[in-house]
């Protein structure tokens, strides 16, 4: 798509860089400012659900931008080294933040739901430290709680759209280690199905019950058993999993 | 005197006139002003600001004894128009901000305006009274109730002057057609009608009715997850009453016929600069983004405003535009940082003046550009309290874009990028401009001999 000497145009201070030898150094360094190009745009989406209806222009702009860098890496075959054991770890520390943003929102929202959830985030901070070897165990505690969090989600439909903001941003960072080209689709359907329309917000509530607990715990269960791109939860790292079941509505 | 009507064009000189607002070094958010625009006949200026609140200017007579006032806005009106409101179904909150005010035109001694927030457009009746009625039967002067069966004389109320009272009162309210953030509102020629636009829909009301409005343009795909392209601004053609225009985030502009079809989402013309290769990076189409659409005063041309020009297209010739401006080209190396702090999606305005000879457009740093469409020429001119004694001429500003920077240039790094021009406004038929800069209002009028 592009030329690569055209792409060092692309962002600030390039310009200044002259001689063969700054040449070959920009090219690493142009990977490295497309990278954070893409986490910039990413944050800049999680960003938008605050107290106001997020500005939709500037959402399918960004939105736009990820799709056109997730094109170019997938071209450029550096897709696949995202998946690294660092970005695992820095998706998870997103995570722990994401759980954070959501409960102090959600703590606005339903205040009778809080107590249950919070239950459950303190087993979650407890198995945090646990590794991929006890995930089996961490299941079954997770099982408990998965009632009262379905319970939750089915009472949630006027409050559906927080509820589908914890799992888009779960997305988010699931995109960044899900190759599927559709992900930022995904992403995108999910924000804008929680805020806009009650239509298209009640049938996306109808089209997410296919990712439901059912469908996350069967996954689990027999890991082997990958369907749709969405439920291709076997690259994820196990914590990770663990999360997107209890989140997924 | 109307600058660049077919004769030899002076450069027009910009004096300071007058300038509405606080000098506070901290800016209250609700006095941020959001929307600018003169009456029809120019005698008014109102103002929106992101507290819901509307503050209309008037223009006082000239006056023999003081030629050199030249006729000064003074406030006329200032009414609460919009109040933050609480979505429960969404958990979201709507602002109050004004987003747009539009003038209709005079039909009587009130004036009417409409404005509007993200999701409800009113139209606001302003009128003067200036007269009150008295000796009612039923109540006496403070009002109060008399007792019928003490009333043995009836008698007629008379009018008698008061001091004069300007009311503002809320004529129609439509609400409820709009689930995305309303970004234009425009009023059509027949004055019967007009439109209001948000991300996705356009629709058509009759100033009558506010219980329905037809849906004139939809955009919103089938399935979201295939949304990559949002309406950003519409505007009815100045005469005909079945054309408008409508621009877009990837920077097209569609000219659509209300008669051919009651849903438009066919376009008559569509309008496209095909893209320059060389210039190609992750922020062209963030940067190809439509700003803002309008519609000359002749009806022949249209001028789009993105990040870093302004255009102006024939509606004749929809593959390229015939003129385009650079604002603050020494901004395209800086994309990447402007997109960090999301300056990058600024909404700027651009205005044409009456004779369609100059358009003008804001920058940073309180900068705001006019160019001459005739004489290819082009100024940029700052708002600021330093140049505001009367009738100061303004003084060219310019930015350095490297090597080395003189006396009276500033360079790119110094802008100050929280001090946007977004919103001005043009007179209809003299060199007046109005220039909203954060919650300042800079009132300029050209050098009178």
């Amino acid at each position: 798509m592009f030329v690569r000497g055209l792409k060092r145009k692309c962002f600030d201070g390039e310009e200044d860089i002259e001689g063969t030898l700054a040449g070959i150094k920009a090219i690493p360094s142009y990977n490295l400012q497309r990278q954070s190009l893409l986490d910039m745009s990413l944050v800049k989406l999680q960003l938008c659900h605050m107290l106001v209806e997020p500005n939709l222009c500037r959402s399918v702009l960004i939105a736009n931008t990820v799709r056109q860098i997730q094109e170019e890496m997938t071209q450029d075959g550096t897709w696949q080294m995202i998946n690294t054991q660092s970005t695992g770890q820095a998706s998870l520390d997103r995570l722990v933040s994401t759980d954070i943003l959501c409960r102090s929102s959600r703590e606005q929202a339903e205040g009778k739901h809080v107590p249950g959830y919070s239950t459950f985030t303190k087993d979650f901070e407890g198995d945090q430290a646990q590794d991929n070897s006890e995930t089996m165990s961490t299941a079954s505690s997770v099982q408990a709680p998965r009632n009262l969090q379905s319970n939750v989600w089915e009472m949630e439909n006027p409050q559906e759209n927080k509820g589908n903001f914890q799992k888009s941003l779960d997305q988010i960072f699931e995109t960044l280690e899900n190759k599927s080209p559709n992900s930022v689709e995904e992403l995108f359907s999910e924000v804008d199905n929680s805020y806009y329309d009650l239509d298209t917000m009640l049938t996306g509530m109808m089209s997410n019950t296919k990712m439901g607990h059912c469908d996350g715990l069967e996954t689990f269960s027999s890991p082997s058993t990958t369907t749709s791109n969405s439920n291709c939860k076997s690259d994820l790292n196990e914590l990770d999993h663990i999360v997107e079941i209890l989140v997924e509505s | 005197s109307l600058a660049g009507f077919g004769e030899l064009m002076q450069d027009v000189l910009w004096c300071f006139s007058q300038v509405k607002g606080t000098v506070d070094t901290g800016v209250t958010e609700a006095d941020i002003i959001s929307t600018v625009e003169f009456n029809h006949t120019g005698e008014l200026l109102a103002t929106g600001d992101k507290g819901g609140r509307v503050v209309i200017f008037q223009r006082e007579q000239e006056s023999k004894n003081q030629p050199h006032r030249r006729g000064e806005y003074n406030v006329y009106s200032t009414f609460q128009s919009h109040e933050p409101e609480f979505d429960y179904l969404k958990s979201l909150e709507i602002e109050e901000k004004i987003n747009k005010i539009r003038w209709l035109p005079q039909q009587n001694a009130a004036y009417f305006l409409l404005s509007t927030n993200d999701k409800t457009v009113k139209l606001w009746k302003v009128s003067e009274r200036d007269k009150r009625p008295e000796g009612y039967n039923l109540k006496d002067e403070d009002g109060r109730l008399r007792d019928p069966s003490m009333i043995t004389v009836l008698r007629v109320p008379v009018l008698r002057p008061m001091d004069l009272m300007v009311e503002a009162t809320p004529r129609r309210v439509f609400a409820n057609a709009h689930t995305y953030h309303i970004n234009s509102i425009s009023v059509n020629s027949d004055y019967e009608t007009y439109m209001s636009a948000d991300d996705l829909r356009i629709n058509l009301w009759n100033f009558e009715i506010t219980n329905q409005s037809f849906n004139i343009v939809d955009i919103k795909p089938a399935n979201m997850e295939e949304l990559t392209e949002v309406i950003t601004a519409a505007e009815f053609h100045p005469h005909h009453c079945n054309t408008f225009v409508y621009s877009s985030s990837k920077g097209t502009i569609r000219l659509c016929d209300m008669r051919t079809a009651a849903l438009c989402d066919r376009h008559a013309k569509f309008f496209e600069e095909p893209e320059d290769p060389s210039n190609r990076s992750f922020f062209s189409e963030i940067i190809s983004s439509i700003s803002d659409v309008k519609f000359s005063h002749s009806g022949r041309y249209i001028m789009t405003r993105d990040y870093l020009t302004v255009k102006v297209w024939d509606l004749n010739m929809e593959n390229r535009p015939i003129e385009t401006y650079q604002v603050h080209d020494y901004l395209r190396s800086k994309l990447c940082s402007l997109y960090e702090n999301d300056c990058i999606f600024d909404k700027f305005e651009c205005v044409w003046n009456g004779s369609d000879s100059v358009i003008m457009t804001g920058s940073y740093n309180n900068f705001f550009r006019m160019f001459d469409r005739n004489t290819k020429r082009d100024v940029t001119l700052e708002a600021s309290r330093e140049n505001s004694k009367p009738r100061a001429i303004l003084k060219p500003r310019k930015v350095c874009v490297g090597g080395k920077r003189r006396k009276d240039e500033i360079s790119v790094d110094s802008l100050d990028f929280s001090k946007k021009i977004l919103h001005t406004a043009w007179h209809p038929s003299e060199n007046i401009i109005a220039v909203a800069a954060t919650n300042n209002l800079y009132i300029f009028q050209d050098k009178v001999n």
